[in-house]
């Protein structure tokens, strides 16, 4: 082996890592508040909306399900430049995690929706609660205790997902390490680096959620 | 735009003959990586089953790494390893090898629960009529088991199916990386992603849709 | 008072209700007897609109259940149900179980609420678990649990459908034990049920239900002891 590894300069640019590594949370973070609404609102049509509205909130769901992340990335980015639509990286990223979490989320919501019994609208709408009230009292609190679990995975996927933005010129976490390591060929060093921060990024988000979920969820 | 400059180029029927070789390509890399991961898997998956802590603390760690990293993190870091400690290896086979292992890490968590999911008085029962351990694994918890976890892993199968779009970071002229040069030569990006998207989604949509129904059908 | 008359009620084109006539009148006990399947629980569902009806009518002290107009969630304070499949909201304690309708529905204070989840809770005997999650209460706990959920609104009618036919047979006493306490405090009671002991001691009418038809109501000494109609002599052979 006459490769000689220099970590020394690696390490001199951990801050700017770190910085990129928030712009990596930032926007895995944006994607998620977002994708949990529109999902939400997705899986609500899907399961009770007018038949056109489900038609695309079906196409939606599959298309993000079925075709790879890096493809739906390149959609925003240059698959919008055919109707003369030019998105900034940040926003490609934004735009590309979005659909894909709101897509996944959709059906998680789905099947949590389904999960809770129709027996538990009845008995609320026996006590005189509204329609609404049963939703925002009695469905959801017990849909989001089904989905967690799975919403806690698709962050994680949306932090990993969001290194595609070095692909498409955004300088997140994978997009930055891209940048030194090209400047310095030391693209080892750079990435092994990254790699842990990622793992780290990942097994911090694990444990703040496990820890939320038991002050959240003590039943 | 055909008179704007000879650089540019329409869209022809030979670059369709092109996505398609490229698709090819795409779907060779797969297969490979999900027959070779999803052996390593299960074997993986039964030692993490098996033995209580030593797996955990070997197999589960490294395996936990390979999902806690991105993809694309991982393929250029074995991508420029494997020439520092002497193996010379081309964007197939470096891709190949770490798409192979990301598999075996979604496919070891898929295994154990299907073991799991056989439980310990089906497994006692069989015990109880005088089997063998090796017995119980291949007469009771292989096709019980088997049948809980296949779903789960056509899901997996798929989404490497879907991630294989990722060796195009090395170079690896597979359907996603053709799109992209085919984009740049035509300038047609519209048709181009919509013959891509379209390759993938006619793979994956009518496998994913036949393994709920299993599911659907087996836990019912 | 409870009318409810000429009613007809089809799921597609099964016809459940063929044309019930019956008046429940305050303070009285109606027991409701039947096979599965003879549409009594469908019964109690048309009377607070948690079901809607083809045909007929339903009044409650007054008011059409099913007419458009009706605020039908402020008539379902009224009407207090009790679910075979108990339907404790699992992600409430027993004592928030209780307080949420009194809090949301009638917009009590937070502590008024309490209050009165705790009375009812007491009520029921639950007055030692305010604070446990329905899993960790048995089957018969939770169901008294439900009682108490709907007195807790302070209803005018009480509707058990099927209350202790989930239930493991040593947990049916208690919540039986729960409604004799309720009758005998005057509370105005629809009980379908499969219980002829408790219908026969505590009921001040049977009714019996066969296949969508009132078959015969009357006091319980003489559904039980000269029953009129074949189909109610078939099923109380049957079941003795």
């Amino acid at each position: 082996m006459d490769y000689n590894f220099h970590w020394r300069p690696v390490f001199r640019k951990i801050p700017e890592l770190l910085e990129a590594g928030l712009l990596t949370l930032e926007v895995a973070v944006i994607s998620m508040i977002l994708g949990i609404t529109i999902g939400l609102g997705l899986a609500l049509l899907r399961m009770k909306g007018p038949t056109p509205l489900r038609q695309i909130a079906t196409t939606w769901v599959e298309i993000a399900r079925n075709t790879p992340a890096l493809f739906q990335l390149f959609f925003f980015g240059f698959g919008l430049g055919a109707f003369g639509l030019h998105l900034s990286p940040y926003l490609i990223v934004l735009a590309g995690l979005t659909f894909n979490n709101a897509g996944y989320l959709a059906e998680n919501f789905r099947g949590g929706f389904l999960a809770v019994p129709d027996t538990q609208i009845r008995a609320a709408r026996s006590l005189g609660m509204t329609a609404a009230q049963t939703y925002i009292r009695i469905i959801i609190p017990q849909v989001l205790r089904i989905v967690y679990h799975p919403m806690t995975n698709q962050m994680v996927w949306a932090v990993l997902m969001s290194s595609l933005g070095m692909l498409v010129g955004f300088r997140e976490l994978s997009g930055e390490t891209q940048f030194f390591a090209s400047k310095t060929y030391r693209i080892f060093e750079y990435f092994a680096v990254t790699a842990i921060i990622y793992y780290v990024i990942v097994k911090i988000i694990l444990l703040a959620s496990n820890f939320a979920a038991r002050r959240l969820f003590r039943y | 735009m055909s008179n704007s400059a000879s650089f540019f180029t329409d869209f022809q029927a030979t670059d369709l003959l092109f996505l398609g070789e490229a698709a090819g390509r795409t779907l060779g890399i797969s297969l490979v990586s999900i027959s070779i991961g999803t052996a390593l898997g299960i074997f993986f998956g039964w030692s993490l089953q098996a033995s209580k802590w030593f797996a955990q603390a070997t197999i589960g760690t490294v395996l936990d790494a390979f999902r806690s990293v991105p993809l694309i993190i991982q393929l250029i870091l074995f991508y420029n390893f494997f020439p520092i400690i002497g193996w010379k290896m081309g964007p197939f086979a470096a891709g190949a090898f770490v798409l192979s292992i990301y598999t075996a890490a979604l496919v070891a968590n898929v295994v154990r629960g299907g073991i799991e999911a056989v439980g310990e008085p089906m497994r006692r029962a069989a015990r109880s009529l005088g089997m063998s351990y090796w017995q119980d694994l291949r007469y009771v918890v292989w096709p019980i088991g088997l049948r809980a976890v296949f779903p789960s892993w056509v899901g997996v199968a798929l989404s490497v199916i879907k991630d294989s779009a990722l060796v195009s970071v090395l170079g690896y002229m597979e359907l996603l990386r053709a799109s992209q040069i085919l984009i740049t030569r035509t300038q047609e990006p519209f048709i181009i992603l919509a013959c891509a998207g379209a390759f993938y989604f006619a793979l994956s949509y009518p496998l994913s849709k036949y393994s709920q129904k299993l599911e659907e059908s087996w836990t019912s | 008072m409870i009318e409810i008359k000429q009613l007809h009620k089809y799921f597609g084109a099964l016809h459940v209700l063929q044309g019930i006539d019956l008046n429940v009148s305050k303070g009285e006990v109606l027991s409701i007897i039947g096979s599965s399947g003879s549409g009594k629980s469908t019964l109690l569902y048309c009377i607070n609109g948690l079901e809607d009806i083809q045909q007929g009518e339903v009044l409650v002290d007054g008011t059409t259940v099913h007419d458009q107009k009706t605020n039908i969630n402020k008539l379902r304070q009224k009407l207090g149900m009790v679910f075979q499949q108990w339907n404790s909201f699992p992600h409430l304690t027993a004592l928030e179980n209780v307080a949420l309708a009194p809090k949301i529905v009638k917009n009590f204070s937070r502590d008024q609420a309490k209050s009165i989840a705790e009375k009812q809770l007491k009520h029921v005997g639950l007055g030692d678990k305010l604070d446990a999650y329905p899993s960790a209460l048995s089957g018969g706990q939770q169901q008294r649990l439900a009682i108490a959920r709907a007195l807790a609104m302070e209803p005018e009618y009480m509707l058990f459908d099927e209350a202790t036919s989930a239930l493991d047979p040593e947990l049916v006493g208690e919540v039986l034990d729960t409604m004799r306490l309720l009758a005998d405090e005057g509370m105005t009671m629809i009980c379908v049920t499969h219980e002829m002991g408790f219908s026969r001691d505590v009921s001040d009418r049977v009714a019996y239900f066969h296949q969508g038809v009132m078959e015969e109501v009357g006091p319980p000494e003489q559904i039980f002891s000269a029953p009129q109609s074949v189909h109610t002599q078939k099923f109380l052979a049957n079941v003795r």
